[in-house]
Protein backbone atom coordinates (compact mmCIF):
# COMPACT_ATOMS: atom_id res chain seq x y z
CA UNK A 1 0.00 0.00 0.00
CA UNK A 2 1.34 3.42 -0.85
CA UNK A 3 1.38 6.04 1.85
CA UNK A 4 -1.55 8.35 2.08
CA UNK A 5 -1.81 11.68 3.75
CA UNK A 6 -5.23 12.86 4.69
CA UNK A 7 -4.56 16.56 5.12
CA UNK A 8 -4.51 17.65 1.49
CA UNK A 9 -7.27 15.41 0.22
CA UNK A 10 -10.30 16.60 -1.64
CA UNK A 11 -13.77 16.52 -0.12
CA UNK A 12 -16.17 13.60 -0.56
CA UNK A 13 -19.11 14.97 1.40
CA UNK A 14 -19.84 18.43 2.68
CA UNK A 15 -22.61 19.84 4.82
CA UNK A 16 -23.02 23.59 5.22
CA UNK A 17 -25.32 25.29 7.74
CA UNK A 18 -27.69 22.32 7.81
CA UNK A 19 -30.76 22.75 10.01
CA UNK A 20 -33.62 20.28 10.37
CA UNK A 21 -36.75 20.51 12.47
CA UNK A 22 -39.27 17.80 13.15
CA UNK A 23 -42.55 19.42 14.07
CA UNK A 24 -42.38 22.75 15.86
CA UNK A 25 -40.31 21.91 18.84
CA UNK A 26 -37.70 19.31 17.89
CA UNK A 27 -34.52 20.75 16.45
CA UNK A 28 -32.78 17.61 15.15
CA UNK A 29 -29.91 19.45 13.45
CA UNK A 30 -28.93 22.99 14.30
CA UNK A 31 -26.69 24.79 11.80
CA UNK A 32 -24.29 21.88 11.26
CA UNK A 33 -21.29 22.33 8.95
CA UNK A 34 -18.68 19.67 8.30
CA UNK A 35 -16.45 18.27 5.59
CA UNK A 36 -15.52 14.63 5.03
CA UNK A 37 -12.07 14.39 3.38
CA UNK A 38 -11.53 11.74 0.71
CA UNK A 39 -9.60 8.68 1.86
CA UNK A 40 -10.42 9.15 5.53
CA UNK A 41 -12.44 7.36 8.15
CA UNK A 42 -14.89 9.86 9.61
CA UNK A 43 -16.51 8.99 12.93
CA UNK A 44 -19.80 10.56 13.95
CA UNK A 45 -20.37 10.32 17.69
CA UNK A 46 -23.08 11.50 20.04
CA UNK A 47 -25.76 10.22 22.37
CA UNK A 48 -28.88 8.49 21.08
CA UNK A 49 -31.13 11.06 19.48
CA UNK A 50 -28.29 13.56 19.00
CA UNK A 51 -28.96 13.83 15.25
CA UNK A 52 -26.46 11.36 13.77
CA UNK A 53 -29.00 9.34 11.79
CA UNK A 54 -30.75 12.52 10.61
CA UNK A 55 -27.43 13.78 9.25
CA UNK A 56 -26.71 10.49 7.46
CA UNK A 57 -30.19 10.47 5.92
CA UNK A 58 -29.50 13.92 4.46
CA UNK A 59 -26.35 12.57 2.80
CA UNK A 60 -28.46 9.81 1.25
CA UNK A 61 -31.11 12.24 0.05
CA UNK A 62 -33.76 10.63 2.25
CA UNK A 63 -34.28 14.05 3.83
CA UNK A 64 -34.30 17.34 1.99
CA UNK A 65 -32.42 20.16 3.76
CA UNK A 66 -34.85 22.69 5.27
CA UNK A 67 -32.00 25.15 5.30
CA UNK A 68 -28.34 24.79 4.39
CA UNK A 69 -26.73 22.63 1.73
CA UNK A 70 -25.60 19.02 1.37
CA UNK A 71 -23.10 17.86 -1.24
CA UNK A 72 -21.85 14.33 -1.86
CA UNK A 73 -19.25 13.85 -4.63
CA UNK A 74 -19.95 17.51 -5.37
CA UNK A 75 -23.65 16.85 -6.12
CA UNK A 76 -26.89 17.42 -4.26
CA UNK A 77 -28.35 14.03 -3.23
CA UNK A 78 -31.82 15.46 -3.89
CA UNK A 79 -31.10 16.83 -7.38
CA UNK A 80 -28.78 14.06 -8.60
CA UNK A 81 -29.74 10.97 -6.57
CA UNK A 82 -28.57 8.50 -9.21
CA UNK A 83 -25.04 9.94 -9.24
CA UNK A 84 -24.81 10.10 -5.47
CA UNK A 85 -26.40 6.78 -4.58
CA UNK A 86 -24.36 4.85 -7.16
CA UNK A 87 -21.25 5.74 -5.19
CA UNK A 88 -22.51 4.93 -1.69
CA UNK A 89 -22.59 1.65 0.18
CA UNK A 90 -25.04 2.05 3.05
CA UNK A 91 -25.83 -0.01 6.12
CA UNK A 92 -28.76 1.33 8.11
CA UNK A 93 -29.02 1.29 11.86
CA UNK A 94 -31.77 -1.31 11.99
CA UNK A 95 -30.36 -3.38 9.08
CA UNK A 96 -33.77 -3.16 7.38
CA UNK A 97 -33.69 -5.74 4.62
CA UNK A 98 -36.72 -7.37 3.00
CA UNK A 99 -37.49 -10.29 5.31
CA UNK A 100 -39.15 -12.49 2.68
CA UNK A 101 -36.06 -12.59 0.44
CA UNK A 102 -33.41 -15.26 0.55
CA UNK A 103 -29.80 -14.09 0.79
CA UNK A 104 -29.04 -15.07 -2.83
CA UNK A 105 -32.18 -13.18 -3.93
CA UNK A 106 -31.06 -10.13 -1.96
CA UNK A 107 -27.68 -10.31 -3.69
CA UNK A 108 -29.28 -10.55 -7.17
CA UNK A 109 -31.67 -7.75 -6.35
CA UNK A 110 -28.99 -5.37 -5.02
CA UNK A 111 -26.61 -6.23 -7.85
CA UNK A 112 -29.12 -4.89 -10.38
CA UNK A 113 -28.63 -1.37 -9.02
CA UNK A 114 -24.85 -1.30 -9.29
CA UNK A 115 -22.90 -1.71 -12.56
CA UNK A 116 -19.67 -2.04 -10.55
CA UNK A 117 -20.92 -5.05 -8.57
CA UNK A 118 -18.04 -7.47 -7.93
CA UNK A 119 -19.29 -11.09 -7.99
CA UNK A 120 -16.03 -12.57 -6.78
CA UNK A 121 -15.91 -10.19 -3.83
CA UNK A 122 -19.57 -10.87 -2.96
CA UNK A 123 -18.84 -14.61 -3.03
CA UNK A 124 -15.79 -14.09 -0.84
CA UNK A 125 -17.78 -12.08 1.73
CA UNK A 126 -20.55 -14.70 1.74
CA UNK A 127 -17.98 -17.37 2.67
CA UNK A 128 -16.15 -15.17 5.21
CA UNK A 129 -19.42 -14.38 6.98
CA UNK A 130 -20.54 -18.03 6.73
CA UNK A 131 -23.93 -17.03 5.33
CA UNK A 132 -26.19 -19.63 3.65
CA UNK A 133 -27.36 -18.31 0.24
CA UNK A 134 -30.74 -20.06 0.52
CA UNK A 135 -31.50 -18.75 4.04
CA UNK A 136 -34.49 -16.40 4.33
CA UNK A 137 -33.59 -13.00 5.77
CA UNK A 138 -36.36 -13.12 8.36
CA UNK A 139 -34.82 -16.28 9.84
CA UNK A 140 -31.38 -14.65 10.34
CA UNK A 141 -29.96 -13.56 13.68
CA UNK A 142 -29.28 -9.86 14.23
CA UNK A 143 -25.59 -10.47 13.58
CA UNK A 144 -26.24 -12.36 10.34
CA UNK A 145 -28.60 -9.64 9.17
CA UNK A 146 -25.86 -7.07 9.78
CA UNK A 147 -23.41 -9.25 7.81
CA UNK A 148 -25.87 -9.60 4.90
CA UNK A 149 -26.40 -5.83 4.92
CA UNK A 150 -22.67 -5.25 5.04
CA UNK A 151 -22.16 -7.60 2.08
CA UNK A 152 -24.59 -5.65 -0.10
CA UNK A 153 -23.03 -2.36 1.03
CA UNK A 154 -19.48 -3.52 0.21
CA UNK A 155 -19.76 -5.70 -2.92
CA UNK A 156 -19.99 -2.85 -5.41
CA UNK A 157 -16.80 -1.38 -3.89
CA UNK A 158 -18.36 2.03 -3.27
CA UNK A 159 -16.15 5.14 -3.04
CA UNK A 160 -18.12 6.09 0.11
CA UNK A 161 -19.19 3.60 2.77
CA UNK A 162 -21.89 4.95 5.11
CA UNK A 163 -22.54 2.93 8.25
CA UNK A 164 -25.15 4.04 10.77
CA UNK A 165 -24.44 2.53 14.22
CA UNK A 166 -23.21 -0.66 12.55
CA UNK A 167 -22.07 -2.33 15.79
CA UNK A 168 -25.11 -1.59 17.95
CA UNK A 169 -26.33 -4.72 19.69
CA UNK A 170 -23.90 -7.06 17.93
CA UNK A 171 -21.51 -9.61 19.42
CA UNK A 172 -17.72 -9.24 19.29
CA UNK A 173 -17.26 -11.48 16.23
CA UNK A 174 -19.58 -9.46 13.99
CA UNK A 175 -18.17 -6.20 15.36
CA UNK A 176 -14.73 -7.40 14.23
CA UNK A 177 -16.15 -8.11 10.73
CA UNK A 178 -17.46 -4.56 10.59
CA UNK A 179 -14.21 -2.94 11.78
CA UNK A 180 -12.32 -5.17 9.33
CA UNK A 181 -14.55 -3.91 6.50
CA UNK A 182 -13.91 -0.30 7.49
CA UNK A 183 -10.14 -0.89 7.56
CA UNK A 184 -10.03 -2.74 4.24
CA UNK A 185 -12.19 -0.07 2.58
CA UNK A 186 -9.98 2.81 3.62
CA UNK A 187 -6.81 0.83 2.85
CA UNK A 188 -7.92 0.95 -0.79
CA UNK A 189 -6.66 4.15 -2.32
CA UNK A 190 -9.13 7.02 -2.19
CA UNK A 191 -12.11 5.25 -0.61
CA UNK A 192 -13.85 6.89 2.33
CA UNK A 193 -15.84 5.66 5.31
CA UNK A 194 -18.31 7.65 7.37
CA UNK A 195 -19.79 5.83 10.34
CA UNK A 196 -21.72 6.72 13.44
CA UNK A 197 -21.19 4.87 16.67
CA UNK A 198 -21.59 5.12 20.40
CA UNK A 199 -18.76 2.59 20.93
CA UNK A 200 -16.03 5.14 21.42
CA UNK A 201 -13.11 2.74 21.70
CA UNK A 202 -14.04 1.40 18.26
CA UNK A 203 -14.20 4.94 16.91
CA UNK A 204 -10.82 5.71 18.46
CA UNK A 205 -9.35 2.62 16.77
CA UNK A 206 -10.33 3.50 13.22
CA UNK A 207 -11.27 7.17 12.84
CA UNK A 208 -9.07 9.87 11.27
CA UNK A 209 -11.70 12.55 11.91
CA UNK A 210 -14.36 12.90 14.57
CA UNK A 211 -17.53 14.95 14.68
CA UNK A 212 -19.29 15.04 18.02
CA UNK A 213 -22.97 15.99 17.94
CA UNK A 214 -25.03 16.88 20.96
CA UNK A 215 -28.72 17.81 20.77
CA UNK A 216 -28.38 18.60 17.07
CA UNK A 217 -25.35 20.87 17.49
CA UNK A 218 -21.84 20.14 16.35
CA UNK A 219 -19.76 20.46 19.53
CA UNK A 220 -16.44 19.17 18.22
CA UNK A 221 -15.15 18.47 14.71
CA UNK A 222 -11.47 17.85 14.03
CA UNK A 223 -8.87 15.19 13.34
CA UNK A 224 -8.59 12.63 16.13
CA UNK A 225 -4.94 13.63 16.58
CA UNK A 226 -5.86 17.28 17.08
CA UNK A 227 -8.64 16.39 19.49
CA UNK A 228 -6.32 14.20 21.53
CA UNK A 229 -3.58 16.85 21.53
CA UNK A 230 -5.97 19.53 22.73
CA UNK A 231 -7.47 17.70 25.70
CA UNK A 232 -5.64 16.95 28.93
CA UNK A 233 -6.50 14.96 31.99
CA UNK A 234 -4.92 16.19 35.23
CA UNK A 235 -4.83 14.20 38.45
CA UNK A 236 -4.63 16.48 41.51
CA UNK A 237 -3.91 16.00 45.16
CA UNK A 238 -4.50 18.49 47.98
CA UNK A 239 -3.38 18.22 51.61
CA UNK A 240 -6.51 19.92 52.95
CA UNK A 241 -9.65 18.26 51.50
CA UNK A 242 -11.82 20.38 49.23
CA UNK A 243 -15.54 20.31 49.88
CA UNK A 244 -16.49 21.44 46.38
CA UNK A 245 -14.90 21.10 42.94
CA UNK A 246 -12.31 23.77 42.09
CA UNK A 247 -12.78 26.27 39.28
CA UNK A 248 -10.12 25.62 36.64
CA UNK A 249 -9.86 27.54 33.31
CA UNK A 250 -10.74 25.36 30.34
CA UNK A 251 -12.12 22.58 32.55
CA UNK A 252 -14.82 20.47 30.87
CA UNK A 253 -15.32 18.22 33.87
CA UNK A 254 -14.05 17.96 37.42
CA UNK A 255 -14.55 14.68 39.25
CA UNK A 256 -13.40 13.25 42.54
CA UNK A 257 -13.67 14.49 46.09
CA UNK A 258 -11.74 15.22 49.29
CA UNK A 259 -8.01 15.22 48.59
CA UNK A 260 -8.10 13.62 45.12
CA UNK A 261 -9.53 15.20 41.99
CA UNK A 262 -9.37 14.70 38.24
CA UNK A 263 -9.80 17.58 35.78
CA UNK A 264 -10.34 17.16 32.04
CA UNK A 265 -9.48 20.35 30.17
CA UNK A 266 -9.96 21.62 26.65
CA UNK A 267 -6.76 23.47 25.72
CA UNK A 268 -5.58 26.36 27.94
CA UNK A 269 -3.30 23.88 29.69
CA UNK A 270 -0.82 26.50 30.96
CA UNK A 271 -3.62 28.55 32.53
CA UNK A 272 -5.07 25.41 34.10
CA UNK A 273 -1.70 24.39 35.59
CA UNK A 274 -1.17 27.86 37.06
CA UNK A 275 -4.69 27.97 38.52
CA UNK A 276 -4.27 24.53 40.10
CA UNK A 277 -0.96 25.48 41.72
CA UNK A 278 -2.43 28.77 42.96
CA UNK A 279 -5.18 26.76 44.65
CA UNK A 280 -2.45 24.85 46.49
CA UNK A 281 -2.90 21.50 44.76
CA UNK A 282 -0.18 19.22 43.39
CA UNK A 283 -0.51 17.82 39.86
CA UNK A 284 0.30 14.13 40.26
CA UNK A 285 -0.16 13.18 36.66
CA UNK A 286 -0.97 14.68 33.26
CA UNK A 287 -2.27 12.30 30.62
CA UNK A 288 -4.05 12.31 27.29
CA UNK A 289 -7.66 11.30 27.89
CA UNK A 290 -9.27 8.63 25.76
CA UNK A 291 -12.03 9.66 23.35
CA UNK A 292 -14.48 8.16 25.81
CA UNK A 293 -13.12 10.33 28.66
CA UNK A 294 -13.41 13.40 26.41
CA UNK A 295 -16.94 12.49 25.39
CA UNK A 296 -18.08 11.92 28.98
CA UNK A 297 -16.41 15.18 30.09
CA UNK A 298 -18.14 17.10 27.29
CA UNK A 299 -21.54 15.54 27.80
CA UNK A 300 -21.50 17.26 31.20
CA UNK A 301 -22.84 14.25 33.05
CA UNK A 302 -21.21 12.33 35.83
CA UNK A 303 -20.76 8.66 35.21
CA UNK A 304 -23.04 6.24 37.00
CA UNK A 305 -20.12 5.01 39.11
CA UNK A 306 -19.62 8.39 40.73
CA UNK A 307 -23.25 9.09 41.52
CA UNK A 308 -23.56 6.63 44.40
CA UNK B 1 5.27 -9.50 16.48
CA UNK B 2 3.06 -9.28 19.54
CA UNK B 3 1.56 -5.80 19.88
CA UNK B 4 -1.30 -5.00 22.17
CA UNK B 5 -3.43 -1.91 21.55
CA UNK B 6 -5.65 -0.35 24.15
CA UNK B 7 -7.78 2.63 23.02
CA UNK B 8 -9.05 3.09 26.59
CA UNK B 9 -5.73 4.09 28.16
CA UNK B 10 -5.62 7.41 26.29
CA UNK B 11 -2.11 7.12 24.79
CA UNK B 12 -2.42 7.83 21.03
CA UNK B 13 -2.52 4.49 19.20
CA UNK B 14 0.41 5.29 16.89
CA UNK B 15 2.52 5.97 19.97
CA UNK B 16 1.50 2.66 21.54
CA UNK B 17 2.84 0.91 18.41
CA UNK B 18 6.04 3.00 18.35
CA UNK B 19 6.81 2.25 22.01
CA UNK B 20 6.08 -1.44 21.74
CA UNK B 21 8.18 -1.91 18.60
CA UNK B 22 11.01 -0.03 20.33
CA UNK B 23 10.76 -2.37 23.31
CA UNK B 24 10.57 -5.47 21.11
CA UNK B 25 13.78 -4.34 19.40
CA UNK B 26 15.39 -3.27 22.70
CA UNK B 27 14.70 -6.67 24.21
CA UNK B 28 15.98 -8.55 21.16
CA UNK B 29 12.62 -10.18 20.37
CA UNK B 30 12.78 -8.32 17.05
CA UNK B 31 16.26 -8.58 15.54
CA UNK B 32 18.13 -6.52 12.97
CA UNK B 33 17.00 -7.64 9.50
CA UNK B 34 13.67 -9.08 10.67
CA UNK B 35 10.81 -8.18 8.34
CA UNK B 36 7.80 -6.63 10.04
CA UNK B 37 4.18 -6.83 8.92
CA UNK B 38 3.16 -4.50 6.10
CA UNK B 39 1.00 -1.51 7.09
CA UNK B 40 -2.23 -3.06 5.88
CA UNK B 41 -1.45 -6.41 7.50
CA UNK B 42 -0.81 -4.92 10.93
CA UNK B 43 -3.87 -2.63 10.60
CA UNK B 44 -6.11 -5.61 9.89
CA UNK B 45 -4.54 -7.66 12.67
CA UNK B 46 -4.92 -4.94 15.30
CA UNK B 47 -8.20 -3.62 13.82
CA UNK B 48 -6.96 -0.05 13.60
CA UNK B 49 -6.76 2.58 10.88
CA UNK B 50 -3.94 1.92 8.35
CA UNK B 51 -3.05 5.64 8.57
CA UNK B 52 -2.19 5.10 12.23
CA UNK B 53 0.13 2.20 11.44
CA UNK B 54 1.71 4.21 8.60
CA UNK B 55 2.38 7.07 11.01
CA UNK B 56 3.96 4.73 13.58
CA UNK B 57 6.21 3.19 10.92
CA UNK B 58 7.25 6.65 9.69
CA UNK B 59 8.24 7.64 13.25
CA UNK B 60 10.18 4.40 13.67
CA UNK B 61 11.97 5.00 10.35
CA UNK B 62 12.87 8.54 11.41
CA UNK B 63 14.19 7.15 14.70
CA UNK B 64 16.36 4.74 12.69
CA UNK B 65 14.70 1.62 14.09
CA UNK B 66 13.00 0.51 10.88
CA UNK B 67 14.12 0.76 7.27
CA UNK B 68 11.91 0.53 4.24
CA UNK B 69 13.29 -1.29 1.21
CA UNK B 70 11.58 0.06 -1.86
CA UNK B 71 8.79 -2.29 -2.89
CA UNK B 72 10.16 -5.03 -0.67
CA UNK B 73 8.77 -4.44 2.77
CA UNK B 74 9.90 -2.91 6.04
CA UNK B 75 12.70 -4.31 8.19
CA UNK B 76 14.35 -3.78 11.56
CA UNK B 77 17.45 -1.72 10.80
CA UNK B 78 21.03 -2.63 11.62
CA UNK B 79 21.18 0.21 14.17
CA UNK B 80 18.16 -1.13 16.03
CA UNK B 81 20.33 -3.07 18.44
CA UNK B 82 19.12 -4.55 21.72
CA UNK B 83 19.51 -2.45 24.84
CA UNK B 84 21.74 -3.66 27.63
CA UNK B 85 20.01 -5.66 30.35
CA UNK B 86 20.55 -2.80 32.81
CA UNK B 87 18.80 -0.37 30.42
CA UNK B 88 15.80 -2.66 30.12
CA UNK B 89 15.53 -2.90 33.90
CA UNK B 90 15.79 0.88 34.11
CA UNK B 91 12.81 1.34 31.74
CA UNK B 92 10.72 -1.12 33.75
CA UNK B 93 11.90 0.40 37.03
CA UNK B 94 10.29 3.70 36.07
CA UNK B 95 7.06 1.96 35.19
CA UNK B 96 7.16 0.04 38.47
CA UNK B 97 7.45 3.27 40.45
CA UNK B 98 4.33 4.60 38.73
CA UNK B 99 2.44 1.39 39.35
CA UNK B 100 3.44 1.25 43.03
CA UNK B 101 2.39 4.87 43.50
CA UNK B 102 -1.04 4.17 42.02
CA UNK B 103 -1.42 1.00 44.08
CA UNK B 104 -0.54 2.96 47.23
CA UNK B 105 -3.07 5.68 46.41
CA UNK B 106 -5.74 3.08 45.75
CA UNK B 107 -4.91 1.32 49.00
CA UNK B 108 -3.84 -1.93 47.30
CA UNK B 109 -1.05 -3.75 49.20
CA UNK B 110 2.12 -4.77 47.29
CA UNK B 111 1.41 -8.48 47.80
CA UNK B 112 -1.91 -8.18 46.00
CA UNK B 113 -0.34 -6.12 43.22
CA UNK B 114 2.23 -8.90 42.64
CA UNK B 115 -0.56 -11.46 42.61
CA UNK B 116 -2.42 -9.36 40.05
CA UNK B 117 0.67 -9.12 37.84
CA UNK B 118 1.16 -12.88 37.94
CA UNK B 119 -2.49 -13.48 37.11
CA UNK B 120 -2.40 -11.06 34.17
CA UNK B 121 0.84 -12.63 32.95
CA UNK B 122 -0.83 -16.03 32.80
CA UNK B 123 -3.83 -14.56 30.99
CA UNK B 124 -1.64 -12.94 28.36
CA UNK B 125 0.26 -16.25 28.08
CA UNK B 126 3.42 -14.95 26.47
CA UNK B 127 5.91 -17.56 25.42
CA UNK B 128 7.96 -18.33 28.54
CA UNK B 129 11.21 -19.03 26.68
CA UNK B 130 10.91 -15.75 24.82
CA UNK B 131 10.29 -13.83 28.04
CA UNK B 132 13.21 -15.29 29.97
CA UNK B 133 15.80 -15.00 27.21
CA UNK B 134 18.61 -12.59 28.07
CA UNK B 135 22.32 -12.22 27.79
Amino acid sequence: MSERTVADHETVAEVEGLTRRFGRTTLALDNVSLRVPKGSVFGLVGENGAGKTTLIKHLLGQYKPQSGTVRVFGESPIEAPEKVLAGIGYLSEDHDLPGWMRIDELINYTQAFYPDWDDTYAEHLLKTFELQPEAKIKTLSRGQRAQAGLLTALAHRPPLLLLDEPSAGLDAVVRRDILGAVIRTVADEGRTVLFSSHLLDEVERVADYIAMISKGKLVLCDSLDAIKAKHHSLTLHVEQPWTKPPTVPGALAVTGGGRDWTVVTDGRIEEARTAIRTLGATILEETTPSLEDIFVARSGRRSILEEG
Amino acid sequence: MHIHISPKNGVPLYLQIVNQVKYLVASGVLKSGDEILPIRGLAEKLLINPNTVARAYRELETAGILVKRLGAGTYVSAEGSPLAWSERLKILGERATGLLTEAHQLGVPVEQLIELIQKRSQELAWNETEGSKHE
